[in-house]
């Protein structure tokens, strides 16, 4: 069972965003980290190799940066080894270019399953899972809440508008994890210190077959072309509870005529 | 004006045709001449909806039997491209299906996407999506280049549905093309998780609970005050991810888009995935021991307080009406 999981690593969620105005792209120089979103998908790896009774799991990233502390985080938890893509090129890329390299490099490992999350905490396109699918010539399943193997399939939990359904899918296929279905593990002191010599391949975009007109803001068919501030809600009355707050509620409610 | 032609993707639950699919219509007739859907399923069935939305004329695929949707959809849209050439854009719900959809297409067509979009801005032939970034308080506009297919992914509440009174959608046959390997998914079984009182989508007050409440049981502190005012239940990831409540209940960037008259957050902190599903709302009150909460920034009500003291006398005085 050899598993390949995509990873994203995103600036700290917890430091307040911003977009640099020259190449109007998400500020990079902050902490870099594992998105949380794909924790899961590492989990869920993990645990579908040591069910299976052995194989591997390798990460695959693209960052612009040469970044690698997002993979050292996953491979503390125990994936085997991970490939970078990185390249300066590769600035302004959008999912569809993210997509593809991607694919390129996931196909160097011939997996079984690829898993990825539904959607990144900083782009949430929530389109790049099915891209690389198309291009890899896969069938997919997005938005699985459970994940069993099979023999030659994959059995998935979808998640729907109103429930789940029940999906069966052949292998190699690709999975895209719903945050928060399993209980990412924290990595170990061992692991860590594991993870520090565990390979991580860096890629380029021509090591991967790629041009670089199809990558960044070149190969990616579209601009931004204005930053604005939204529109601010006004905060309005805030009021301490003194054990009459509920009848500000009330009293509220009755002004909007809906009780 | 405006564009010679919009495709937009038509999605039906239970039957009926699917209000974002509704509030699609309304903008994509607004900027194109000719608008048209495509739709997986039996096309007579939603026609007459679709019709009376403002679309001329409806793709449809037939029954997919249980097949996934996003690669046959795709497949057959990528051929009548090929075949029939392209339209000006394609407009796709973000919902699940929209999404598989949408990504295979712009895969197999080389076409960029642009997503999470709340407004169109067409000017010409130039297409141009917003999209809310940082908790919504940035707005950043993308504009397509260059000559591929465009797709757009709009997100739910953007726009208002409203009938058109057009008459029933010509319905046009959708071919399948063989799809190989990529068609091999199929659905073996469906549920469908019970929920009560009005969706969540929909209703015109939404009640939310989130990690303040403390503990499970406490949510049905959340379900009597939505029970009293008519409302609909909902809940913060926070809770959803703890297993107190399931996934249809979760409001925000990864849940639902609500757009209610009023909210009420009870225990919720108000985090930017938070708070770009809820801040449509007319009017947010907000119950929060913590004065600092980043709710209050945005309530039009905020009360300080412990919600296990605040939300039951609300109850009982509620109660007594
Ligand atoms: C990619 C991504 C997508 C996400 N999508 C969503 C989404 O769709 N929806 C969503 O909701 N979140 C989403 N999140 C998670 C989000 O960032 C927050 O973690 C989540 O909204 C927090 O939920 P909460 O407010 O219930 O919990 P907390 O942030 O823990 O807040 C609990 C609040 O309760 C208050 N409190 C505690 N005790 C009491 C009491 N007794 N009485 C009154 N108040 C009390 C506290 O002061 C606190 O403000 C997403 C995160 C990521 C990374
Ligand atoms: N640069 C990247 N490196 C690795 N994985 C990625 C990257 N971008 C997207 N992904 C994967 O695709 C998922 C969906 O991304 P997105 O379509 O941007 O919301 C992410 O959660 C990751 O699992």
């Amino acid at each position: 069972m050899h598993v390949v999981v995509c990873v994203k690593q995103i600036p700290d969620p917890a430091e307040p965003g911003s977009l640099d105005p020259a190449t109007k792209t998400l500020k990079r120089t902050g902490n870099i980290i594992l998105d949380e979103s794909d924790s899961y998908g590492v989990e869920m790896a993990l645990q579908l190799v040591t069910s299976a009774g052995g194989g591997t799991v390798s990460l695959v990233s693209m960052a612009p940066g040469g970044e690698t502390k997002g993979l050292r985080t996953a491979l503390a938890m125990g994936a085997a080894d991970a490939i970078l893509v990185s390249d300066p090129a590769l600035s302004g890329t959008d999912a569809l270019g993210t997509a593809k390299v991607l694919a390129a490099a996931i196909a160097r490992k011939s997996p079984d399953l690829v898993l990825t999350a539904t959607e990144s905490s900083d782009g949430y396109t929530g389109t790049v899972p099915s891209q690389i699918a198309e291009l890899m010539g896969l069938p997919s399943v997005t938005f699985a809440k459970s994940i069993e193997i099979d023999g030659s399939s994959v059995n998935v939990r979808r998640q729907t508008e109103s429930g789940y359904d029940e999906v069966t899918c052949p292998l190699p296929a690709v999975v895209s994890v719903t945050a928060g279905v399993v209980e990412p593990r924290y990595p170990s002191f061992k692991g860590i210190m594991a993870a520090k010599s565990k390979p991580v391949e860096e890629l380029t975009v021509a090591d991967l077959g790629l041009s670089a007109d199809e990558v960044g803001w070149a190969g990616g068919g579209q601009e931004i072309v204005e930053i604005a501030a939204a529109e601010a809600r006004e905060a309005g009355r805030v009021v301490e509870d003194e054990g009459e707050g509920f009848a500000e509620i009330v009293t509220f409610l009755e002004n909007l005529k809906v009780i | 004006m405006a564009l010679d032609n919009v495709w937009v993707f038509a999605e039906a639950a239970d039957g009926q045709v699917k209000t974002i699919t509704l509030e699609m219509l309304a903008k994509a007739r607004e900027i194109a001449d000719e608008v048209s859907c495509f739709y997986a399923g039996d096309g007579d069935d939603v026609a007459e909806t679709l019709g009376d939305h403002g679309a001329s004329t409806v793709f449809a695929t037939g029954d997919l039997d249980d097949a996934l949707v996003g690669p046959p959809v795709a497949a057959a849209l990528a051929a009548k491209i090929e075949a029939d050439g392209a339209p000006d854009l394609i407009l796709f719900g973000t919902t699940y299906d929209g999404r598989d959809v949408a990504g295979r297409l712009s895969a197999k067509l080389g076409a960029p996407v642009i997503t999470n979009v709340v407004d169109l801005v067409v000017d010409g032939d130039d297409v141009a999506g917003v999209e809310p970034v940082f908790g919504g308080t940035t707005n950043v506009t993308t504009r397509f280049t260059g000559d591929a297919v465009k797709i757009v992914l709009i997100r739910p509440k953007s726009f208002a549905a409203e009938p058109a009174g057009g008459s029933a959608a010509d319905v046009e046959d959708l071919d399948v093309p063989e799809l190989g390997n990529t068609g091999t998914a199929t659905v073996t079984a469906r549920f469908v998780e019970e929920t009560s009182g009005p969706k969540l989508e929909e209703a015109a007050i939404v009640v939310s609970g989130g990690r303040g409440l403390g503990e499970a049981a406490k949510y049905e502190m959340v379900e009597q005050l939505a029970k009293l005012l008519k409302a609909a239940p909902g809940a913060s990831r926070a809770i959803v991810d703890a297993g107190w409540v399931p996934y249809s209940y979760q409001v925000g960037q990864t849940g639902k888009v609500v757009k209610p008259t009023v909210y009420v957050a009870c225990g919720i902190s108000g985090a930017t995935q938070h708070m770009v599903g809820m801040k449509g709302a007319k009017y947010i009150i907000a119950i929060n021991k913590d004065k600092e909460a980043p709710i209050f920034s945005i309530a039009d009500l905020g009360i300080v307080g412990d919600v296990h003291k605040v939300m039951p006398k609300l109850i009982e005085a509620l109660e007594g009406r």
